[in-house]
């Protein structure tokens, strides 16, 4: 059983591995170590293309994240004030959601995007004044961010409501009988409480947009964001430099999953 | 003397009322958790709700807090109908069980919570002052700056007490508070908890089950049964003229005989015990002739002795209580009972052996007859 497992993991980890180990080669085959070197990691941090899309990717990232937790935890805050088959309802749905293939959300938000703006460009355009340009609605950074605040935020809600339902609630009266309004005791008490919760998701957010490729390639229009970048530069072959890119992208995601994990625990713990 | 009608709802004569439930109910669904609550609490007392668990004290208090809305009735605080006023605009302040301590602040953060929602705001200075004082009232100078985990049950115990007693509150809610806490801590803080109360005056009401420290600590009980009060008065009162058996038996122990009330006319009434033998007893007013009643005698008002008028019966165990003796006794008709026997007339009298029979008696007017819900 034992073994078993090893081999399982073997199998997951070793080509991760490889990626990592072959993006120090000095030489240019993706097959063949030809001595160490970082001369990879230069060549690719100074192409003008993979910085650019590192740069969409980082803003998508940073943005769909930010607006996922703002409404994500609004949202677990709102749910915890409903009883009932209501409850149920949204709380299924919001799994759902989280449960959905990216294809199929990809699939849909190009299909309900596209449908929406071929309705309000026309209308917009009998609207705007006379002799100005009309603005015209299309697939971009926009559509990225929006898609990927709606799967995100339904990551947020299930871990913040995790953090709420552990929050003891005598703490929230407790806070209303010393004279806070309910504006205060949310500011004061239930946010600081659940502050942790938010950054790991958050962060978690962050992680899953800068390394989403199949929803990315549904709604990014003209917009190419990191994962794209190497999904088209694979089809020339897999070279050292999109090993390296693969290794930072790696490295990054490792570490603010810990991050994440590291602040769930902790707030977990100071509840108790 | 009869013991009357003693669940009155008028606070003691002469002070201000504070707070005050008219035919209060709060019904959760279809479960009553508090029926028909009407009391009046009066400036500066020490009122204790009474009763065993599930009976309907926490509902009451976070009635009077503003946690729950009454299904029913009035609540008055000050002079003003607050039903639905929240918790946040009503001059009172709670102890909660668990003591609800805020973990991400130290304890004169706590402390000062209330302060500082004060609007028009208070100067910072002026609520460090106060914090520091009201840590001083409780004990803990020097523990401004630890974190609540880092302090022990007591310890916590006192920063609730404190972050609740500052705000110098009309009522001051305290939920069993001591029930975390080992017996002799208990102890400690009862006598504490008593102590602050005069010093600060504050109108303490407190909800306990364990029957001394209601007695030791309170200016009056209210004692609950199933949502309902059954009788509130000072722990003397509830002692000596308890109008149910249930309080009887909730106040101190007694010894209970069940029979029917055949005469209510005199001074006396008289019950046939066990449907043979004709005790006689002072009686309260509302009990009718024929009804299911009991005598309850109190077993420190019974005298054991060897000569003289009395009930004879046997003696069938003997426990050294040092200030007093317990004895276990058997009469053919009324069955076995206790009988507490004083230091002195121990010494006055040799002891009774098990085994050996004696004559038992006791003043007419300390058997009581009660109903015998
Ligand atoms: N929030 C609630 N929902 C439903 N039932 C409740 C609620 N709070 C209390 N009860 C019920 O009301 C009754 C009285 O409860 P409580 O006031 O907590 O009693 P106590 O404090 O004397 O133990 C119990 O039967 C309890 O189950
Ligand atoms: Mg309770």
């Amino acid at each position: 059983m034992r073994l078993y497992a090893f081999c399982v993991y073997l199998f997951l980890y070793i080509p991760i591995g490889v990626i990592a180990l072959f993006s120090f080669n000095a030489g240019r085959h993706a097959s063949q170590m030809q001595g160490f070197s970082t001369k990879w990691y230069g060549k690719t941090l100074s192409n003008p293309f993979v910085m650019d899309a590192l740069e969409t990717s980082l803003i998508v990232a940073f943005t769909s994240a930010l607006c996922a937790s703002v409404f994500g935890t609004m949202a677990a805050v709102a749910l915890q004030g409903i009883r009932g088959p209501l409850r149920t309802a949204f709380d299924m749905l919001i799994y759902i959601a989280v449960m959905i293939p990216g294809i199929v959300i990809g699939i849909a938000t190009l299909i309900g995007l596209v449908t929406v703006f071929d309705q309000l460009n026309p209308l917009l355009a009998a609207l705007w004044p006379e002799g100005l340009n009309p603005p015209k609605l299309r697939m971009g950074m926009g559509s990225l961010i929006a898609a990927h605040t709606m799967f995100l935020m339904a990551l947020v809600v299930i871990i913040v409501r995790a953090r709420l339902v552990g929050m003891d609630r005598s703490l929230i009266e407790a806070s209303s009988d010393l004279y806070a309004t309910p504006m205060g005791t949310f500011m004061q008490v239930t946010l600081p409480m659940i502050f942790p919760a938010i950054l790991a998701g958050f962060l978690l957010s962050f992680t899953f947009s800068f390394d989403d490729f199949i929803i990315a390639f549904f709604v990014a229009g003209s917009e190419t964001t990191l994962p794209i970048y190497v999904f088209s530069s694979i089809r020339r072959g897999v070279t050292p430099e999109i090993n390296a890119i693969g290794t930072m992208v790696l490295s990054v995601s490792l570490l603010l999953l810990i991050a994440a994990q590291l602040l769930l625990q902790r707030g977990g713990h100071k509840s108790k | 003397m009869g013991n009357g009608d003693y669940a009155q709802d008028a606070a003691p004569k002469g002070r201000k009322v504070v707070a005050e439930l008219r035919g209060v109910s709060k019904y959760f669904g279809e479960v009553c958790a508090v029926s028909d609550l009407s009391l009046s609490i009066s400036e500066g007392e020490f009122l204790s709700f009474l009763g065993p668990s599930g009976c309907g004290k926490t509902t009451a208090l976070r009635i009077l807090a503003g946690f729950e809305v009454p299904t029913e009735g009035v609540v008055i605080l000050d002079g003003d109908i607050v039903n639905s006023l929240e918790a946040h605009h009503r001059p009172v302040n709670m102890v909660f069980q668990q003591y609800a301590l805020f973990p991400h602040m130290t304890a004169a953060q706590n402390i000062g919570y209330g302060l500082r929602q004060r609007r028009p705001r208070l100067p910072r200075a002026e609520i460090a002052d106060k914090v520091y004082k009201t840590l001083d009232v409780v004990r803990l100078g020097g523990y401004e700056h630890r974190r609540i985990w880092e302090m022990s049950g007591g310890q916590q115990q006192r920063v609730a007490l404190a972050r609740a007693i500052i705000n110098e509150p009309k009522l001051l809610l305290l939920d069993e508070p001591m029930a975390a806490l080992d017996r002799k801590l208990r102890k400690e803080m009862q006598i504490e908890l008593q102590d602050l109360q005069r010093q600060l005056g504050i109108t303490f009401v407190l909800v306990t089950h364990d029957q001394e420290e209601a007695l030791s600590m309170s200016d009056r009980i209210c004692i609950m049964r199933e949502g309902c009060i059954m009788q509130i008065g000072s722990p003397q009162e509830l002692y000596d003229r308890p109008n149910s058996r249930y309080v009887a038996g909730f106040v101190g122990t007694s010894n209970f005989f069940d029979g029917i009330l055949t005469d209510n006319k005199g001074v006396l009434g008289t019950v046939r015990v066990n449907n043979e033998m004709p005790m006689q007893a002072s009686h309260g007013s509302d009990l009718a002739i024929g009804q299911d009643v009991c005598i309850s005698i109190r077993p420190e008002q019974m005298k054991l002795h060897r000569q003289g008028e009395g009930l004879w019966v046997k003696v069938l165990n003997r426990i050294f209580l040092g200030e007093h003796t317990e004895y276990l006794i058997n009469h053919e008709t009324l069955g076995d009972f206790l009988v507490l026997s004083p230091r002195q007339a121990e010494m006055a009298e040799s002891p009774f052996n098990p085994g050996d029979r004696a004559l038992v008696s006791w003043e007419p007017s300390a058997a009581l007859i009660l109903d015998n819900k």
